[in-house]
Order: structure tokens, then C-alpha cells, then sequence
């Protein structure tokens, strides 16, 4: 299959589709694929923090300057996708004094607003805090959900321009004559099958796997440390505001309320390869016995699940030895013209925080290259509020599904209130929907696997209900069925404890007994005893 | 208000658990004229196919002859609770104890030598040893690939007669679809299982059904539907349907909340004490005391405190999803007597990376070790009281679920108890 576009833009984490974005703001229509698919890397892998600066005021003013900055935008342009519920820099017994009391300064210098305050102001704030606080300062901290924001700048950059996005499609190799890209070679990781995607530019925002797209294209300039962080989601929402640790960035110290539930993280350790990243029960216990010295009552809490991410890190030439943390937070946009290349870019490096600055930045460089003069809006247009993109939003498919008073639009999922009508219409119109959809890519694109069931028994009646209307026909709807829970139970495995556990013995039995989904793909049900 | 004396009961035996396990030794200790006071409160149970399972599957491979399998256990699964019993004596406590669950108006097919393979919701088979009756005709008609029609309803959600006919197509040829609504149920809005069930069991509701299911069966030679026909007499609705319908018609298990668990377990609760159990249902045991003498298990209900004062004790109070076991983040712990359990040494050890992995989970075989006699060991191995002892899920060294073991480890373990409560009692 071969298709054309202006440009081709590679990774649909939170910057590539700030990239398609801000080219469909400019006129420019393109097309974006991801390997997996949207939000699947980093950004679907964080906080969820979006940063005021406080947190890099010590280590890094321009990147804490940054965020003060497109913190201030991101919250008048993706309301719908932010909680803007302030944040807290709190020092507890044991943490450098010192430390604690350079904040404001630090602050200051990035042009930050920080306001101290109390132990007893923060605890009347927060009464979470643990009473051994000694220092806390607030800072105007936001909350972002970023699966949101990754599928609203998606649908409406095809609003806008007619762009695509095509999920599991990877680069494998690129045509290139005269210093100039022409095509790429992209492998549908579903299928298997070759598609080629011809454009006039090329723009990698591939994160974590940048490097590798970067050498396919013939250039060795981009160098990427990879540091593994896990998350854990508490289930019940601990604080109103986001609350930091006031101290050197280490393990456990960011709790960040995410609508109903809390995330605690992280943690950060240098790995060696992306080939498979899973939370560990120790990363987990580490996060809580931190997490607990700032918040005791995270020693007691339920969780949900936890998850891993790995933030690709920009290496400057020199290296920075083992420990990610010391790594900068800026980004780099490589223009390799060094390298030979005249149409292809590579954004790397950078936070969700600062992803539309270097949309900006990606995007001027691209129009530029294109002969295009149309400025960057993507700071002056907001997202617009489209069905499409809302399914994710806690509550949205609940309220449509209650005004329209139909009862034989029958609840799939109980925990999250997803009727059948939902299902139907993310199957029908979102980005990167298509005829054969797996059960995963249903879940990135509404409420379904996220409630406190985790998908055991909405798993079970979405199946049938795709069956039902034909969407499987065969064996690939037990697959994708199976597929689907082995990667909410990588999550759930590090949690499995307490109130969870009978949960995980009761999920077997419908998953293995009931439904023997243990007993395909070449084990089991039809094979020789 | 003057703090009263708990009442006291006293009995031969304490069943801790309400669940097969539970009701086997019941059903066992009533056969022998044991005095059984039986406490629990809804637990597992709900959840069951309905289908009775001995072995079947070791490491995601189908076992055809579960006797040759348990016989490999003792290789394989060293430790394994069903390879410390003679055949005889599992074979004996299963009859014995589909027999009483038949008396008790749900016919079994009496378990024999071999494994069937029954029907799953979503058109997969397992390999089980008893079925009911009223699903037996689905393992029949797999086997002998009858030409059949699978009937799904419409507002049921989680159950797909399109996905049974979709993933059964490869082996099944002569299988279709159809969809027909419930007689009065049929607005599309969410039918429950329970409810059709319930309805199923007035002549007048299986009258209508059966003039919709005669409707759609076109060349069809059997009728394949999910779980609905009658909670307490399912064997007479089933035998009416057939008869109105003109057909052979079997049941297949669905997902929770779901018949066949609703089935046995009403029917257990009310049958049992009406033959003799002393039955206190949807209580909790508080806690324990082993005394030298007796073993007594604390309760409350609406008027107060309540002790159990018995000479020996069953503990089947099952797993994690039951209450028997408790997860902690640094270790698993029994809850009522707070027995040693056999554990992987750290969390991490619990689980594979794979959720699926056909090895199955080590958690999943922690639990109490016990002796030759089912009495639980110490940490100094040897029993913690001469006249405890623990039956079911809750054992070391099984993985019920994944090896398809869990009713006939439950009833066998069951039976083996309460030949030691027989000798403790006198």
C-alpha cells in the first residue's frame, strides 16, 4: 500500500502529534504513524505532572524557565486535558535543610512564582502531609492527562487538514536519492504487510526508539540514554494538588492527583535496551516507602496498578555517566543537513511539559523547508472540544449515555459506565480507527480497562459485543482478547497484594476457567493430550 | 446494658467455608452421622461453571484419563494433595457426592473414567470429568458434531452465540447462530441470567420460549443455549423445554453473576439443613482458639456473640478470593488461625511475567501443608492440633485453576478429612 502526504512524521507520542498539529494549523497536511500506537512510549508512561518549573529550578533555569512558560499556554490551550490544581514543594525530616531553604531563590531566578507557607498552612491544604514536614512552598503545579491530549491534537489535526494517523505501522528503511528522503519503508506490525509512505519531509519524534530512526536514515548525530521509570496509581485521590518533594530529585517524591486516583513515581534507573519494560514489585515497594516518609497514608493505600515508562534523554557528546536524573530535560532539534539530509528533522530529548514548544520549533522548520510562511497558532488556537477525542474523559460516555435514554444500550463496562454505543463509535470515528480493532487500541481510545476491575469483566462483554457485530470473525477476537489482559495484568502484577489479590484469583477464573484463554495458540483446547 | 454471655453451640465438627469443599464435608460428616456445625458466608461458589473438574490440563495440555494423570502427579507435582489419595477414594467421594447434589435436584453425569470436553462460553472446549445435566448434551453434541443451533439473548451482554459458532467454526462445522429475544424480557434492555432463570420456572414463560426457539431452529438436530433454564428444579425445566421444543437442548456456563453457581449454592443452603446441618450462612468466623480439648470459632450475628465449641474443626475457607489467604505486601498469611503457609521466599517470586504462561503462577501453589490426614503442619512440622484439618483451594502444591482440579480436589480432600474427623470423634 502506498500513500502520500507533505510530510511524514514518525512517533505518535504527545510531540508527534503536536508536530501534525501544528503542520494542520499551517495548511500542511500529514500523516503520522507509530509502531504501536498513540501515546504508547513516554507519554503514556509519566506523571501526568505538568511541571510549573520548581522541580528543575536547582538543576537546570532554562528548562525550569520552559515549563513556567508552556505550563502558562498549555493551561489557556488543552483545558479540557489539564487540572490546573497547584502544586506543593514539601521538605520533610531527614532532607537538607539547606536545600529546602535556596527554593524561592531558585524559583525566582526561573521566574517562577513560589509562595511560602507554613507546615501548619500546607497541612490545612493538605492534610495528607505527614506532620514531620519542616519546609513547603506552593507553586502553580498542573495536572495533564496525556493519553487526551496525544488524541485531541490527533482528531483535530484531521478537523483541520485531513491528516491520518496510522497505528502499528514502523519505519524499517528509507528510500533516499541525493541527499534527499523520498520515501519510507514501513512494516504494518499487525499484518506484517509493507507499506511505503512518500512525502516531501520527514520529521522523527520517535522519543525513546529516535536514535534507531535516526541511524535508518543514515545519521549518527542523535544519541539518546534511556532511564526507566515507574509509576504506581493509588486508588483514591490522596491530594488535591500535586505534591513534590523538597529535596534532589530521587525515588517516590511526586504525587500527582489524575482526576479520581493519585500517581506516585517515580522511579529512575539507566537501562540498556527498550525490548520489554515492565514495573517490578521492588520498583513498586521502593516508590511507596518513599512516597510514604511525604505521605504517610500511601503506606495504607490501595493501588490500582502501576507502569513503566522510559524517558529518552539527550546525551550531549560528553556522556553524563549512570544516573538519567543529571541527564538535561532540554531538547534538540537535529536538522541533519551534516548528515547529508535535506528533508528530515528529529526532535529528541524534552518533557510533556515543553512538547508544544518543540512542536513549535519542529513545525517552523518544516513550513520553512516546505516554502510554507503561515506562523505557528498552536499557542493562540485551542484545542477544540470534538466527540471524538472525549471518550477517554472520565464520565463523558456516562452523561451521553444518560441523555439519550436508550436502555437497550446495554453497559459493557460497569466500572466506567462504556455502553455499547461508545464502543460503536470508537470503532467508527477516532484517530487511527479502523475495521479490525484490537481490544487494546479500543481501551487507549475510551474508558474500557480502566476502571477498578482493570478489564475482567469488560473484557469478557466487549468481546462478545465486537462479535456480535461482526467486527471478529474468528479466533483474532479471542487473541486481541488475550493480548488485551496480558498487558493490564504487566501493570497489576507489581500491585497484586491486599484488596487486589482476590481480584487477580477471580480474574483467573474467568480468564483461564471460564473463558480458557489459557488453552489457545497452540496449547490446550485442540491439541493432542 | 449487662454484657451477656456469647451462646455457645456445641458440635463433633466446626466446617469453616461454605463452599464445595465446605458442603462435600457436610454432605460427608451427615452421611456418617457426624453432628456438623457449618459457618460461612458467600465466597467463591458464584463463580463456578457448574462443570466438575478432577484434572484436566497439565501445563496447558489437555489430560484425556485423569487417572493417568493424577498418577503422574506424584512425578510431576511433587506435594500435590490429589496424589496423596488412592483412587478408590476419590472415585467414592465423587460419587458420593454428585449423588447427594442430584437428591438435591441437580442431576450429574456420574464421573467415570475419562474426561469429556464441555463447551465454554466462547466457543472454546475444556476437558472436564462431571456435568450437569442439563449441559451435557453440549459435549455430546460436540463430540458426535451435531448439526446445532447456539441461541443467544437478546439484552444478555457476555454472552455471543456469533462468537461460540466463530471460534467452534474449525471443529464444528454444523454449528450456527440465532438470536431470539426472552419473553418479556426482550426490549433490549439488560436481561439477567438469574432473572430468565427464575422466570423459566412458571410453564407458562418455557411455553413462550419455546414457541420462539422452534421459531429459528431450522435443520438444526440440537439447541445450544446459555445457562437460564430454572434455579431450583433445573433438571424438570430442562426436561419440559425439551419436550415443548421437540428437541435435545443443553446449557452452556456463562460469566458471572451466572445460574449454575447460583444453583448449587441455593440449593446446598437450603437442602443441607434440611437434612441436618446446622448451617449458619453469610456469617464469618471472627477468630480461633485451639484449645487442648476442643477447638471453638467466635462469631456474631444480629443478638450477639456466638461460640462454637467443637471437638475437631474442617478448615475450607479457600483461597485469596474466599478470605482463607490473605496477600500482604511482604507475604502471604492464613486468616483464621493464622496457620503457616508455604510461600515463595519474595513477592517477586509470586508471579510470571506472563499472565498466560501455562506453567501458571508460583502463588498459586502456596498455601497450608498438611500431613497423611489433611491436619495442617506447624512450623515445626508436625500437625498444629491433632484434630484440625484443611481441605480445598487453600492446600500447597495445586494450581485449581489452570490444571482444572478444584472440585475434585475440593470433594476428595473433603472426604479424606472427614474420615479423620470419623476417628478423632470416635
Amino acid at each position: 500500500m502506498i500513500h502520500d502526504a507533505d510530510v511524514l512524521v514518525i512517533g505518535g507520542g504527545v510531540t508527534g502529534c503536536g508536530i501534525l498539529r501544528d503542520l494542520a494549523l499551517r495548511g500542511i497536511r500529514g500523516i503520522l504513524i507509530d509502531k504501536g500506537d498513540l501515546a504508547s512510549g513516554a507519554s503514556g508512561g509519566n506523571h501526568g505532572l505538568l511541571h510549573s518549573g520548581g522541580r528543575y529550578a536547582a538543576s537546570d533555569t532554562e528548562t525550569a524557565a520552559e515549563c513556567r512558560i508552556e505550563g502558562e499556554i498549555l493551561k489557556r490551550m488543552a483545558p479540557r486535558a489539564i487540572d490546573d490544581c497547584g502544586g506543593l514543594f514539601v521538605a520533610v525530616e531527614g532532607d537538607d535543610e539547606a536545600f529546602a531553604a535556596g527554593f524561592a531563590e531558585r524559583c525566582a531566578a526561573a521566574g517562577i512564582d513560589s509562595v511560602p507557607l507554613t507546615v501548619a498552612e500546607a497541612r490545612r491544604l493538605e492534610p495528607a502531609i505527614s506532620e514531620r514536614a519542616f519546609a513547603a512552598y506552593a507553586v502553580p503545579d498542573a495536572s495533564v492527562d496525556p493519553f487526551r491530549l496525544t488524541i485531541e491534537q490527533v482528531a483535530d489535526a484531521g478537523r483541520l487538514a485531513d491528516s491520518l494517523f496510522l497505528p502499528h505501522t514502523e519505519v524499517v528503511g528509507f528510500e533516499i536519492e541525493n541527499g534527499r528522503i523520498l520515501a519510507a519503508r514501513c512494516r504494518d506490525t499487525k499484518t506484517g504487510e509493507t507499506r511505503i509512505i512518500r512525502a516531501r519531509q520527514f520529521v522523527n519524534a520517535a522519543g525513546a526508539w529516535s536514535m534507531a530512526v535516526a541511524r535508518l536514515a543514515g545519521c549518527d548525530d542523535v544519541h539518546v540514554v534511556y532511564s526507566k521509570g515507574t509509576l504506581v496509581i493509588a486508588n483514591t485521590r490522596l491530594t488535591r494538588r500535586v505534591v513534590n518533594r523538597l529535596r534532589r530529585s530521587g525515588d517516590g517524591d511526586i504525587l500527582v492527583p489524575g482526576g479520581s486516583v493519585s500517581l506516585l513515581g517515580t522511579t529512575s534507573d539507566t537501562i540498556a535496551g527498550l525490548d520489554v519494560i515492565r514495573p517490578t514489585p521492588e520498583e513498586v515497594d521502593r516508590n511507596i516507602q518513599e512516597g510514604a516518609a511525604l505521605i504517610p497514608a500511601l503506606a495504607r493505600t490501595r493501588f490500582i496498578r502501576a507502569f513503566a515508562g522510559v524517558r529518552p534523554l539527550l546525551l550531549p557528546s560528553g556522556g553524563i555517566g549512570d544516573d538519567g536524573r543529571k541527564a538535561s530535560r532540554g531538547f534538540t532539534l537535529f536538522d541533519h543537513l551534516d548528515q547529508g539530509l535535506e528533508n528530515f528533522a528529529t526532535i529528541a530529548g524534552g518533557k510533556l511539559t515543553t512538547f508544544r514548544l518543540m512542536a513549535e520549533r519542529t513545525g517552523d522548520l518544516v513550513a520553512a523547508r516546505l516554502g510554507n510562511r503561515e506562523p505557528c497558532r498552536t499557542a493562540v488556537e485551542p484545542l477544540p472540544a470534538l466527540e471524538r477525542s472525549s471518550w477517554t474523559e472520565p464520565g463523558h460516555s456516562a452523561r451521553v449515555w444518560i441523555a439519550a435514554k436508550n436502555p437497550a444500550d446495554n453497559i459493557l463496562c460497569e466500572c466506567e459506565m462504556v455502553p455499547k454505543s461508545t464502543v460503536d463509535a470508537v470503532l467508527e470515528d477516532t484517530p487511527g480507527a479502523e475495521p479490525q480493532m484490537p481490544l487494546r487500541a479500543i481501551g487507549v481510545r475510551s474508558r474500557i480497562g480502566k476502571g477498578t476491575c482493570q478489564g475482567s469483566f469488560c473484557s469478557i462483554r466487549v468481546t462478545s459485543h465486537l462479535y456480535d457485530r461482526g467486527t471478529y470473525t474468528g479466533r483474532e477476537g479471542l487473541a486481541t482478547m488475550r493480548d488485551f489482559l496480558a498487558e493490564r495484568y504487566k501493570g497489576t502484577r507489581p500491585v497484586l497484594w491486599g484488596a487486589q489479590m482476590p481480584q487477580a484469583e477471580l480474574a483467573e477464573t474467568l480468564h483461564c476457567g471460564l473463558s480458557g484463554l489459557d488453552l489457545i495458540d497452540g496449547h490446550g483446547e485442540d491439541g493432542e493430550p | 446494658m449487662t454484657k451477656s454471655e456469647p451462646r455457645r453451640i456445641t458440635a463433633d465438627v466446626a466446617i469453616v467455608g461454605t463452599g464445595i469443599a465446605g458442603f462435600a464435608a457436610a454432605v460427608f460428616c451427615l452421611e456418617r452421622g457426624i453432628r456438623a456445625v457449618q459457618l460461612g458466608h458467600a465466597g467463591a461458589l458464584s463463580y463456578t461453571t457448574g462443570y466438575f473438574d478432577l484434572l484436566g490440563y497439565d501445563r496447558g495440555r489437555p489430560i484425556a484419563d485423569p487417572w493417568a494423570g493424577l498418577a503422574d502427579l506424584g512425578a510431576t507435582w511433587p506435594g500435590h494433595p490429589l496424589a496423596r489419595l488412592p483412587r478408590t477414594t476419590i472415585e467414592r467421594a465423587l460419587r458420593r457426592f454428585t449423588e447427594a447434589i442430584g437428591d438435591l435436584g441437580i442431576a450429574y453425569v456420574p464421573p467415570g473414567g475419562t474426561n469429556v470436553r464441555a463447551l465454554l462460553p466462547t466457543g472454546l472446549a475444556k476437558t472436564t470429568l462431571s456435568i450437569p445435566a442439563t449441559m451435557a448434551g453440549g459435549a455430546a453434541a460436540l463430540a458426535a458434531k451435531k448439526r446445532t443451533v447456539i441461541l443467544d439473548l437478546v439484552g444478555m451482554v457476555g454472552f455471543s452465540a456469533k462468537e461460540f459458532v466463530a471460534n467452534f467454526a474449525a471443529d464444528w462445522p454444523g454449528l450456527t447462530s440465532a438470536r431470539i429475544g426472552f419473553p418479556d424480557l426482550d426490549s433490549g434492555a439488560e436481561a439477567y441470567p438469574e432473572v430468565m432463570a427464575r422466570a423459566l420456572e412458571v410453564r407458562g414463560t418455557r411455553e413462550r420460549l419455546a414457541e420462539r426457539i422452534r421459531a429459528v431452529v431450522g435443520g438444526a438436530e440440537c439447541v445450544g443455549l446459555p445457562a437460564i433454564l430454572g434455579v431450583h428444579a433445573p433438571d424438570r425445566v430442562h426436561a419440559a423445554m425439551e419436550e415443548l421444543v421437540g428437541l435435545p437442548i443443553f446449557e452452556i456456563p456463562t460469566m458471572p453473576p451466572a445460574v449454575p453457581g447460583l444453583r448449587l449454592r441455593e440449593l446446598l443452603e437450603q437442602g443441607m439443613p434440611a437434612r441436618g446441618t446446622t448451617l449458619v450462612s453469610q456469617h464469618k468466623a471472627a477468630r480461633a482458639e485451639l484449645r487442648p480439648d476442643r477447638i471453638d470459632l467466635h462469631y456474631r450475628d444480629n443478638f450477639g456473640e456466638v461460640v462454637i465449641e467443637a471437638t475437631t474443626a474442617i478448615l475450607a475457607t479457600g483461597r485469596f478470593l474466599s478470605g482463607g489467604l490473605a496477600a500482604e505486601r511482604t507475604g502471604v498469611r492464613e486468616t483464621l488461625f493464622d496457620l503457616p503457609v508455604a510461600q515463595p521466599a519474595t513477592r517477586g517470586d509470586w508471579h510470571r511475567d506472563d499472565w498466560f504462561d501455562p506453567r501458571g503462577h508460583p502463588i498459586n501453589r502456596a498455601g497450608l501443608l498438611v500431613d497423611d490426614d489433611f491436619r495442617p503442619l506447624g512450623s515445626d512440622g508436625s500437625p498444629v492440633h491433632p484434630h484440625l484439618f484443611a481441605v480445598g483451594a487453600i492446600l500447597a502444591g495445586q494450581d485449581w485453576v489452570r490444571q482444572r482440579c478444584g472440585a475434585g480436589l475440593a470433594i476428595a480432600t473433603a472426604w479424606a478429612a472427614v474420615e479423620g474427623v470419623a476417628r478423632s470423634t470416635g
